[in-house]
């Protein structure tokens, strides 16, 4: 990895001036050919893969009405050019948004546009080349899919789209990222991500018992595999022993424990994270969730309950409900299977920030906010769940109901600029298939915009617990957040606050 | 005789590539399917309300407002001039005119400045800002170029009398194109000018980055409502592949 420099906090974000190609070194390993052969696709690139790879777009545009409509609509009118966590960290124009997307677009409009067929240069329509694959695979692995451009177009073009898009064309001729598709692989070898098997697994969740028995002498139990549970939780499998995402693991536990929850984890389905939805592949992701459909129809569950985890949080409450039949309103039978045995009374799936306020709301759990009195805490707004799900009822839900569970669990609360939270946060700059090491430099440099909204609230309230509801964000702060010369335990989940403020035992 | 016949066929072709592209491209995006939901939340959750985002968007372009006051400034000047603009011009293809169509007269002449105002702003940003310049392509100068010179065209026929045309005869052609009851067109070079770039901006909407007017009315982040987990959402291909367990 070539040495790089991590961008300087300043006053206030700037917009920087465009740096040709001071990001087009930037490689992310490849995917070896066996790993690409278990998702289905092709194991190397073959004679003619430029007709396939512009087949493989023309089929999706026909699979995709956003695909299509965004590719057509573009204007270059420059609203999106200063949004991006990456461009404003790098300054490399093709982390513009739009430029972005013109790495696909280019190839679109030469293939399957009038003006681009007959004038390509009028409208900067370019072959499929390989000088061209290189380009997005450079580029379309430095996008977390995090949606903050489709925020402010004025037609709604999401580069995640275009981005999921080019990765499922770049996987169509064998051109896969090793992180996203090997991870998808132990997914279905072994059913989580980090490929901790059943046995492993249980005796995580036994050694956690015992630790917390240690710590507050009350029998918090983590079941597995508990049949006939009323509650499944499925949660990144990175809650199992990553630091900081243990501590919410714990919360949840105790939240479950208190509430007089009968719950469960399942070894089929021990991963909330799915990475199909990264590489745009409708199948693969579909592959992923059917493990926790089948663990909730063996397990005889009644609710299905997600934890911490942006991008799977997307996944659950945008895509379950299509892909698996998880939520409700199912008319056919596939759907009926299931979600007949759910109970209708909860939304499913259900967030467990959307259960432990449901709780704190009904009075149901006692927290002693001096428990963190040490934390002076803000909240980052993991970007998919900000602007591709919900939580409760009301729009906007998944920006209140977070914030009120810190509340209830802590004194002092602050938030960061308003242009940098809510449906404007800024992504981590680790998501969407970008967490690891061989692209730490676009993610250090990514996670500048938040690292600036960050230093003000650090400057200005003493803030010093960064709280987040997402592994992704909560891995990639602990990796970057050194970079800035902030300390690395300053991420923590929101649940790791309730955990520390419940009173366990017996309610007075 | 022979000018005013290839302006009628211009106009005639002109409207037939107009509408026949238009109903072609809204038919292919209304026919391609959306399997997911992907509204960019907070977004409605009621059908009213998201029929009430979408009139945001496209009166007042509530998301553009939100990015950047520049861009939203001189898009929105431009649009709404030009919506003036256009109902004022109807005035050249009904007759009796309409009531409103003569009421928005005295507004719709001077809009015309606010059109040319507007697309020069765009087209400045497009030289000054490095970011804009990069990804300007030379469709997106020339695009801009035929709309500020039909809007030049256009202002100068209103406002200097040397370039006025004969504009009762213009509204017989009008109608006659409608009536197929063939009329001459008066020969004014500006006149001429005007018509021929109306014509080609026609022509080249449904092929062009144009689209973008149907295509915000068919934006799936746009235009869904967010209830994912009250109502199962499946289109048919994904439908194939839960028969085929």
């Amino acid at each position: 990895m070539a040495d790089f420099e991590t961008p300087a906090l300043t006053e206030f974000q700037l917009v920087p001036h465009i740096k040709k190609g001071s990001m087009a070194h930037s490689q992310t390993f490849a995917a070896k050919p066996e790993f690409q052969e278990d998702l289905g696709f092709p194991g190397e690139l073959e004679e003619g893969w430029e007709d396939v790879a512009v087949k493989k777009l023309g089929e999706l545009t026909t699979k995709y009405r956003g695909l299509k409509v965004f590719l057509d609509s573009c204007v270059k009118c420059g609203a999106c050019t200063d949004k991006c966590h990456y461009y404003l960290g790098t300054a490399d124009p093709l982390n513009m948004p739009v430029a972005r997307q013109d790495l696909l677009r280019s190839v679109y409009r030469r293939y399957y546009t009038f003006a681009g067929k007959y004038f390509p240069w009028l409208v900067g329509a370019r072959k499929m080349t390989k000088g061209m694959l290189d380009k997005w695979y450079c580029y379309f692995h430095q996008c977390s899919q995090c949606r903050r451009c489709s925020v402010f177009c004025p037609y709604g073009i999401d580069t995640a789209e275009i981005s999921m898009a080019a990765r499922e064309i770049m996987d169509a001729v064998s051109v896969g990222q090793k992180y996203c598709n090997e991870i998808i692989g132990k997914v279905y070898k072994i059913g989580n991500n980090l490929g901790l098997p059943e046995k492993a697994l249980v005796n995580t969740l036994e050694g956690l018992e015992e630790d917390v028995k240690d710590e507050t002498g009350i029998d918090v139990r983590f079941p597995v595999d508990q049949a006939g549970a009323d509650v499944l939780l499925i949660t990144p499998s990175a809650d199992f022993f990553a630091e900081p995402h243990i501590d919410g693991l714990i919360g949840y536990g105790k939240v479950f424990h208190q509430a007089g929850i009968n719950w469960t984890l399942s070894s089929h389905a021990s991963e909330a994270g799915n990475f199909g939805m990264f590489i745009g592949s409708y199948e693969n992701m579909r592959r992923v969730a059917l493990r926790i459909r089948e663990a909730a129809l063996d397990l005889k569950v009644k609710r299905i309950v997600v934890g911490e985890c942006g991008h799977a949080w997307r996944v659950a409450y945008s895509f379950w409900n299509t892909l698996i039949g998880v939520g409700h309103g199912g008319n056919d039978p596939y759907a009926k299977a299931l979600q007949q045995q759910l109970d209708p009374n909860y939304p499913a799936p259900q967030h467990i920030i959307e259960l432990t306020y449901d709780l704190i709301q009904k009075g149901a759990l006692t927290l002693d906010k001096s428990a963190n009195d040490d934390q002076r805490v803000t909240f980052h707004d993991s970007c998919n769940v900000a602007r591709a799900s919900r939580m409760g009822t009301m729009p906007g839900g998944q920006f209140v109901l977070p914030r009120e569970v810190i509340k209830s669990s802590v004194n002092h609360y602050f938030d960061m600029a308003p242009e940098t939270i809510h449906e404007n946060t800024f992504c981590c700059g680790g998501g969407g298939g970008i967490l690891t090491d061989d692209l730490i430099e676009i993610r250090v440099k990514g996670a500048q915009p938040r690292m600036q909204a960050l230093m003000d609230v650090v400057q200005e309230y003493d803030v010093n617990y960064l709280a987040a509801i997402c592994a992704i964000c909560k891995s990639q702060f602990s990796k970057v957040l050194p970079y800035y010369k902030f300390p690395m335990d300053m991420i923590g989940s929101v649940h790791g606050l309730v955990s520390n403020a419940i009173q366990l035992g017996a309610k007075q | 005789m022979s000018v005013s016949l290839v302006y009628a066929v211009l106009f005639y072709a002109a409207t037939a590539i107009l509408v026949g592209g238009l109903i072609y491209r809204i038919r292919v995006y209304a026919r391609t399917p959306v399997p997911l939901k992907i509204p960019t939340t907070p977004a409605p959750t009621t059908r009213t309300g998201v029929l009430f985002r979408m009139f945001r968007e496209i009166t007042v372009f509530e998301s553009l407002f939100k990015s950047n006051k520049w861009i939203w400034l001189f898009g929105w000047l431009f649009h709404f001039t030009m919506l003036l603009v256009l109902l004022r011009h109807l005035r050249y293809f009904t007759h009796p005119v309409w009531f409103w169509v003569d009421l928005i007269q005295p507004f719709g002449i001077y809009a015309g400045f606010g059109m040319a105002a507007g697309l020069l702003g765009l087209w400045a940003r497009r030289f000054l800002v490095d970011r804009v310049r990069y990804i300007s392509s030379l469709s997106d100068h020339l695009m801009l170029i035929l709309l500020i010179a039909i809007a030049i065209t256009g202002l100068l026929m209103s406002f200097v009398p040397e370039w006025r045309t004969d504009i009762v005869a213009l509204k017989a052609f009008m109608l006659g194109l409608l009536y197929f009851d063939w009329q001459p067109l008066p020969e004014d070079p500006m006149l001429m000018i005007h018509l021929g770039l109306v014509a080609t901006l026609m022509m080249i909407f449904p092929i062009s980055k144009l689209l973008h007017a149907p295509g915000v009315f068919f934006s799936p982040t746009r235009n869904q409502i967010d209830n994912p987990r009250e109502k199962r959402l499946l289109s048919a291909w994904a439908a194939k592949l839960e028969s085929s367990e």
